[in-house]
């Protein structure tokens, strides 16, 4: 952590009325500390700033506007902020000139930190380069800073631009993030005991997960099922295999849905109190199980088929009668890649009925009764339309669900 | 006595060092305008030439300077203009107007930035014109002197030009283009560009009405002429007030720019780019570490610098590539479909992977075709540096990547 800081103090001025470099872009993996080191370094040294966020500031009327917004809260005359309306970057150099215009900004170096600004490729072509010479275009003592996640050579703007120094921010290794979840211990229990905790957790997820935010949450959820014995006095706060085999389990289950966040803490923690055995995690993907009619269930299962099996085999699977296939140099060549990983293939309604009337065991009249279950399918989603509506051999389809849900719709 | 002498020098040193800071900061942070000029001695007397006959004589004239990033087109101007200015008559009768294709993104804005640089916002009022030409007509004849005979030259300055070829129909260009070939006000037209290829842009009306006048700046200095320019950025000025320790100074700038590791560390850079500006970096990252106790910059800091401006910024975010390979069958955990994919947005989000096709509603998110952004040995390169990787992850990636 004091790493990071002393790094970002050797470039930004120490001393307040030097110059700095008219541009920084500070990149890094999430939750890496950038956000967190910028505004502490710059709180702490009590540097003039203004603090944006691109994601929420989405256009480049409202990201300047905030700006301005922002700057007349710096200087200390103006007493109540008001909206600014501000259209274009011109009106923006010329309005920041007037802001900055108080004796006190004019001998410190403004700092302008943008976060999450890959957003700013988004906006018009004119936001970003402006930016990163906005010292050489205002003629005042501002800094931008970026901070980001992408790599500067996905940044850059074809014609070039005026090069920012990049900065990068490694992620923290694992001691550096026992120290950081250690600090958040709750007061009922001791420090030791919680970092024996956060020890145990590291172990477990730090092959997989780095990510200080996941890791923050997995902490908070887990710890009160780990402390459940030291609570019902069956340990102390020193038996750590008993602690280990207790939370063992929970830890398994909670590697299942490690980034997926899918039920809220309270859920999670209302699961673990339900059932003594783990049982099957419920999540929002349950959710998608959908009560189909009978013929729809088929027609679905039909389409499955269609889509993933070559039209070469149908003829094996569904006749009562079917030969031997050769198996070509053609099929030899192709046939490492499954038909699973590239997707569904499209297939013609014919080929999806002939296969409907094989699966069905009684006989099934072509009524109009099927032909609107089919488009009730399309409307639902698990089929797609593919090509023109109006096509001349008639409409083909694909089939748009994993073999998963057809196994649970085929129960 | 020894002690009293040495707190006294340091905290001359002290103050001293936040001079030293203060100078070099503003030499290299600002150096579009102050900077001092390398090689291009026959670029400067072309073009004070070219505004001393606008200025003075009253010609019309127009020149674009083309030139790469860094390669010292602000810096030549303003230079130029410094020294013009220095006449009396250049200084009461030279108007300026600067625009940025970056600011003035539309024609409209940039004819209303022109008016109100020009002061005549008050005389402009209200009026409607009919069109682009008449409304800068009229600003030009609004310039004219009391006597009706002469005008005051007007200088354009038009900085990105490249980004004003791109407006509609280009009619800033053409009419600005235009009036420096009528005869009635003296006008100069300067485009600054990067582009070389700036004369396939411009329209045939415009380009016919253009002087095809071109100064290129090509940094053209060699390796011998760029320690003398790293010794030169480098010295305090003989205006310093602490002149032992300006002495001081510039005798170690002197030592370094014979050391072997500096030279070595100037060299990789020259070799990756010739422009100034990076070494202005360099030069900034070494000089922020001067502090009283370090108050001479030495070599290895020099080195550090480099290193740190040179870090491949791929291969550091490549780390994070592993976290997301554990598909295959050789790992030990057996993660839920949905965990995976998520992870895999991730990877997307950090712009390793990118789709093919843009992907529409039709087709599922799983099986978009992607492409992957990375090289092999990006990917090995990680792999080594990583710490604590999985074992496992580190064979398969050897055996999957090292038959390519």
């Amino acid at each position: 952590l004091h790493k990071l800081e002393h790094l970002s103090l050797c470039i930004s001025s120490r001393v307040r009325q030097h110059f700095s470099f008219p541009s920084i872009f500070i990149y890094g993996h999430t939750s890496s500390g950038k956000t967190y080191v910028m505004q502490t370094l710059l709180s702490t040294l009590q540097l003039p700033h203004v603090f944006v966020n691109c994601m929420e500031c989405f256009t480049s009327r409202l990201l300047l506007e905030e700006i301005l917004t922002q700057l007349q809260s710096c200087s200390p005359e103006t007493e109540q902020t008001s909206q600014v309306p501000c259209d274009t970057f011109n009106d923006f150099v010329r309005l920041f000139k007037q802001a900055v215009a108080t004796q006190e900004l004019r001998d410190q170096t403004l700092y302008i930190v943008l976060d999450r600004a890959e957003q700013l490729r988004e906006m018009e072509a004119n936001i970003l380069p402006a930016f990163l010479r906005l010292q050489e275009l205002t003629d005042r003592n501002v800094t931008v800073v970026l901070l980001s996640e992408i790599v500067w050579e996905l940044f850059r703007p074809n014609t070039g631009c005026f090069e920012p120094f990049t900065l990068y921010f490694p992620d923290y290794s694992i001691g550096h993030l026992q120290k950081i979840l250690s600090q958040n211990h709750p007061p009922e229990y001791s420090a030791d005991f919680y970092s024996a905790y956060i020890n145990i957790l590291l172990g477990v997820f730090y092959m997989v997960c780095r990510d200080l935010k996941e890791l923050q949450h997995l902490a908070a959820l887990n710890f009160s099922k780990y402390c459940e014995p030291v609570a019902r006095g069956e340990a102390n706060e020193r038996d750590s295999r008993k602690l280990w085999k207790n939370i063992e389990p929970h830890l398994k289950k909670a590697m299942q849905t490690v980034y997926l966040r899918e039920i809220s803490s309270s859920q999670w923690e209302h699961l673990q109190h339900d059932d003594g055995e783990p049982g099957q995690l419920k999540g929002l993907s349950a959710h998608t199980h959908v009560e189909l009619p009978y013929y729809s269930k088929f027609l679905l299962i039909a389409a499955y088929l269609a889509s993933y099996n070559p039209v070469r085999t149908d003829k094996r699977f569904f006749l009562k009668h079917h030969g031997k296939i050769r198996k070509t140099n053609f099929m030899k060549k192709h046939e490492k890649t499954s038909n699973h990983l590239l997707g569904p293939k499209p297939f013609p309604l014919d080929r999806l009925l002939a296969i409907l009337y094989s699966i069905v065991d009684n006989r099934v009249a072509p009524t109009a009764n099927i032909f609107s279950q089919i488009t009730s399918l399309v409307t639902l989603q698990l089929l797609s339309t593919v090509g023109h509506n109006d096509q001349l051999d008639g409409p083909r389809y694909k089939c748009t669900v994993s073999l998963d849900f057809i196994r649970a719709v085929a129960r | 006595m020894s002690k009293r002498k040495v707190k006294e020098s340091g905290g001359a040193n002290g103050e001293c060092i936040s001079q030293v800071q203060k100078v070099l900061r503003e030499r290299f942070c600002h150096h579009y305008a102050t900077g001092k000029l390398f090689g291009i001695e026959h670029q400067y007397r072309h073009l004070l030439d070219l505004l001393k006959r606008t200025t003075v004589h009253g010609e019309s004239n127009s020149a674009l300077i083309i030139g790469s990033r860094g390669s010292g087109k602000t810096a030549l101007l303003n230079h130029v203009l410094k020294e013009l200015k220095e006449m009396k008559q250049v200084r009461e009768n030279l108007l300026e107007v600067r625009l940025n294709g970056l600011l003035q993104t539309n024609d409209k804005v940039a004819l209303k930035e022109i008016t109100r640089q020009l002061n005549l916002e008050n005389v402009v009022g209200d009026k409607v014109f009919g069109s682009f030409a008449e409304n800068l007509a009229f600003l030009l004849e609004a310039l004219r002197k009391g006597n009706r005979t002469s005008s005051c030259p007007v200088l354009f300055i038009l900085d990105e030009f490249d980004l004003f070829v791109h407006h509609k129909n280009q009619t800033l260009l053409y009419n600005l283009f235009d009036i420096s070939q009528s005869a009635q006000t003296p006008v100069t037209v300067i485009g600054l560009t990067c582009r070389q290829d700036i004369l396939e842009l411009l329209e045939k009306r415009v380009k016919s009405r253009f002087s095809h006048r071109q100064i290129y700046l090509m940094n053209s200095f060699d390796f011998k002429q760029y320690i003398r320019i790293f010794k030169e950025q480098l010295a305090l000025p003989a205006e310093f007030p602490d002149e032992s320790f300006a002495q001081k100074w510039n005798n170690n700038v002197q030592h370094l720019s014979e050391d072997k590791t500096v030279q070595d560390v100037l060299q990789n850079l020259f070799h990756y780019t010739k422009d100034l500006r990076s070494l202005h970096l360099l030069l900034m990252l070494a000089v922020s570490n001067v502090t009283v106790h370090h108050p001479l910059i030495t070599a290895s800091d020099l080195h550090e610098a480099s290193k740190q401006y040179r870090v491949d910024s791929r291969a550091n975010i490549v780390h994070e590539f592993q976290k997301f390979v554990q598909r295959k069958a050789h790992c030990m955990y057996n993660f839920e479909k949905p965990v995976v994919m998520k992870a895999f947005e991730h990877l997307i989000q950090l712009e390793l992977v990118r789709p093919i096709e843009r992907p529409n509603i039709r087709a599922q998110r799983e099986y978009l075709l992607m492409k992957l952004l990375l090289d092999n040995t990006q990917i090995m390169d990680a792999l080594q540096a990583y710490p604590n990787c999985p074992v496992d992850v580190k064979q398969w990636a050897a055996s999957s990547l090292s038959w390519l």
